[in-house]
């Protein structure tokens, strides 16, 4: 892939700073902070209506903010639009792409906005539709169609690229080849900023991550970071059935971070679950409560949203 | 990286996406190609020249019957007078002869209606004659039925007219709105494109189609009616490009904001219907007052209509359509800056 050698690490390729916008009464970004280093890939967590949309086309030079500052390589839409363009790679939120054009039709249609990039063939190949470069757009499925939107982003070769929800409703085994894909382009050295509230695909694909909610950012760091700050590794889920549990005596447990109830089931958040668990069961076999059901986990970014908000990224 | 050919260029490229789009929708095509030939055929048919028209009368009398009866362009009926009383009330003839006081002749008849006068005429000259009129002049009929001045002649030049109208400002209005709606104009302003390429690729595609919006029409009128074109060719012609170009830039200023087709197809209406009405399609627009001719005459359809009519039927080359060629021009300055104002990417 052309471009390997992109600018110094440590360089900014993007820098937010204290960024609002509001929709009538309606504020979707909040003053919002972030700056995201050359070469890393940079996940915007949050869930429906955090403002990850706004923020990132803002970023885009597709939205005006009401005030604030965008920095994106170094240089300001207000002065600099079109030399922007040529370098950013964009995929929006729900684009539909021209229903009758085909696979390369459209992908030279998007080369040729471009000074200078990887060529029709080059994207089809690197996202691997060649089956389908004579298809009608409108004949693909929702997988393909977001790996065309992402070739349409990468026709420009670009410095930075912004994905809106690259994996949004995709089946397991789409999303999985799509973060192939990304992890491609990080592995080439190209700056990226994501939105997602998949946790599991943040954690995958991003080498920091901002937690949005309600327009601003409530968390930021490496995953294993903000992990790491609530303190807790594991989270022990069980169930009683429809026996009473006496949450004290287990609030009252070493190592318990947090105890909550959720769907009639309990949920610890835990230190060590080597003590925690057997001193569980040693709980509730005094209180007399039968167990019907045991999972435990690893710490996710999911558990730091719900340890932040009390709320979960998707309301399910 | 290779070398970067003509179709690599953002409007050439934009401009094959126009062209896909349309002959990849099958029922458009046929119907822009149809449409107009159908129109032409049915309403040349409808409007056909007649040979002239004989007129049903009643006499009441055998007398009176005999005399009318001389003139050929009289379908006379003798008939008892109550029956010719109910004839004429029910429109079955239109003029009714009976025999007055002193040898005179009453006719009655509708003076509202052209028929009922025009056989007041032919019966009273038809009665003079029988009774020994001597016309002082004699005079010697030449029938006229050239082409160039049919009804069929007047009308192909509107339906050209109104088929650029309406094919310029259909085609470019519903593919923007489609675009917004699915916002993929929004991600085509996300690339480097220059924005005003793809206000343009509308205008180079409708070019590229003139050929069809033109010719189909043009040609059957041509082969199937005979009708003429008297003026210079390249007037038309020019015509007809500054035509397309004035309809298309109209079309993009009605899409620049709306968001959906059915807003779009209320507008389009709107701002077609009229012109249909007004501008002389069908019939001359001469026949709207005197007041309102200054409002039509700027009328972008009149503009085109009259234009193409001087040209064709009264052979004028571009310095007699000059007038109409500065108002389609000053329609095609106007909606084109407006447009790239006003519109709206997302
Ligand atoms: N064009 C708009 N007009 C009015 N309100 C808007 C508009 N765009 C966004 N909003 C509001 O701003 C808030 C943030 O929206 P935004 O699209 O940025 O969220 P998001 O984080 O991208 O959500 P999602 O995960 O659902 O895509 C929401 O409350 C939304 O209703
Ligand atoms: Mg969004």
């Amino acid at each position: 892939m052309p471009g390997l050698v992109r600018a110094s690490p440590t360089q900014a390729a993007l820098r937010v700073r204290n960024l609002r916008k509001t929709y009538n009464d309606v504020v979707a970004v909040d003053g919002l902070d972030l700056e995201i280093c050359s070469g890393e890939c940079f996940g915007l967590l949050g869930p429906n209506g955090a403002g990850k949309t706004t923020t990132i086309e803002i970023c885009e030079g597709l939205t005006e903010a009401d005030s604030g500052e965008v920095d994106v390589l170094g240089l300001r839409w207000s002065s600099d639009a079109p030399a922007l363009r040529q370098r950013l790679g964009i995929q929006l939120q729900e684009t539909q792409l021209a229903e009758k054009l085909t696979v390369s039709e459209t992908l030279r249609l998007f080369r040729s906005f471009f000074h200078q990039g990887p060529g029709a063939e080059e994207a089809i190949r690197v996202v691997q539709l060649e089956e389908k470069r004579d298809a009608r757009v409108g004949a693909l499925s929702g997988g393909q169609k977001q790996r065309l939107a992402l070739a349409c982003a990468l026709v420009g070769d670009p410095d930075l690229l912004f994905l809106d929800e690259p994996t949004t409703g995709l089946d397991p085994q789409a999303r999985r080849q799509l973060w192939d894909l990304i992890e491609e382009f990080k592995a080439a050295g190209r700056t990226i900023l994501l939105t997602t509230h998949y946790m599991d695909e943040a954690e995958k694909l991003c080498d920091r991550v901002a937690i949005m909610d309600h327009g601003k950012t409530i968390a930021q760091g490496t995953p294993r970071e903000l992990i790491a700050s609530i303190g807790v590794e594991h989270v022990v889920e069980f169930s009683a059935g429809n026996a009473a549990v006496d949450l004290s005596g287990i609030r009252a447990m070493a190592g318990i971070r947090d105890v909550r109830t959720e769907n009639g089931n309990v949920l610890l958040q835990v230190t060590e679950l080597h003590k925690a668990v057997p001193a569980l069961l040693d709980e509730l076999t005094r209180q007399g409560v039968p167990l019907t059901e045991l999972r435990t986990h690893s710490a996710t970014l999911e558990d730091v949203f719900v340890h932040l908000t009390g709320r979960h990224l998707r309301d399910e | 990286m290779s070398k970067r050919n003509f179709t690599d260029h953002a409007l050439v490229q934009l401009t094959l996406m126009r062209m896909r789009e349309f002959i990849r929708e099958p029922e458009a095509l046929f119907w822009s190609m149809i449409f107009p030939i159908a129109l032409a055929a049915g309403l040349g048919i409808a409007f056909r020249n007649r040979p002239p028209e004989v007129l049903k009368i009643a006499a009441v009398t055998p007398h009176l019957a005999e005399a009318l009866r001389r003139e050929k362009l009289l379908d006379v009926m003798q008939l008892p007078s109550e029956l010719a009383e109910q004839f004429i009330r029910t429109g079955k003839v239109a003029l009714v002869a009976e025999p007055g006081a002193d040898g005179s002749v009453i006719y009655r008849y509708d003076d509202t209606n052209p028929e009922g006068r025009q056989a007041r005429m032919l019966a009273d000259q038809a009665i003079q004659r029988a009774s020994g009129r001597q016309d002082p002049i004699t005079g010697n009929d030449q029938i006229m039925r050239e082409p160039g001045s049919r009804y069929i002649d007047f009308l192909i030049p509107g339906l050209i007219g109104m088929g650029i109208m309406g094919n310029s400002i259909w085609g470019p209005g519903f593919s923007i709105v489609d675009a917004r709606r699915k916002k993929l104009l929004k991600r085509i302003v996300a690339t480097p494109m220059p924005k005003h390429y793809y206000l343009l690729s509308f205008l180079v595609w409708r070019m590229i189609l003139l050929p069809v919006d033109v010719g189909v029409p043009l040609g059957f009128g041509i082969l199937v009616f005979g009708i003429p074109l008297r003026g210079p060719i390249v007037a038309l012609v020019g015509t007809c490009v500054l035509a397309t170009l004035a309809f298309s830039a109209g079309g993009l200023l009605i899409a620049s904001r709306v968001r959906t087709i059915e807003a779009a197809s209320g507008l389009m209406n709107l701002s077609m219907v009229p012109m249909w009405i007004l501008s002389g399609v069908f019939f001359s627009s001469q026949r709207f007052p005197d007041l309102v001719q200054p409002a039509i005459k700027a009328l972008p359809l009149t503009a085109v209509i009259d234009a193409l009519r001087a040209n064709m039927l009264q052979g004028s080359g571009f310095a007699q359509i000059a007038p109409q060629a500065a108002v389609l021009g000053a329609w095609l300055v106007v909606c084109f800056g407006l447009s790239l104002r006003l519109f709206r990417w997302r």
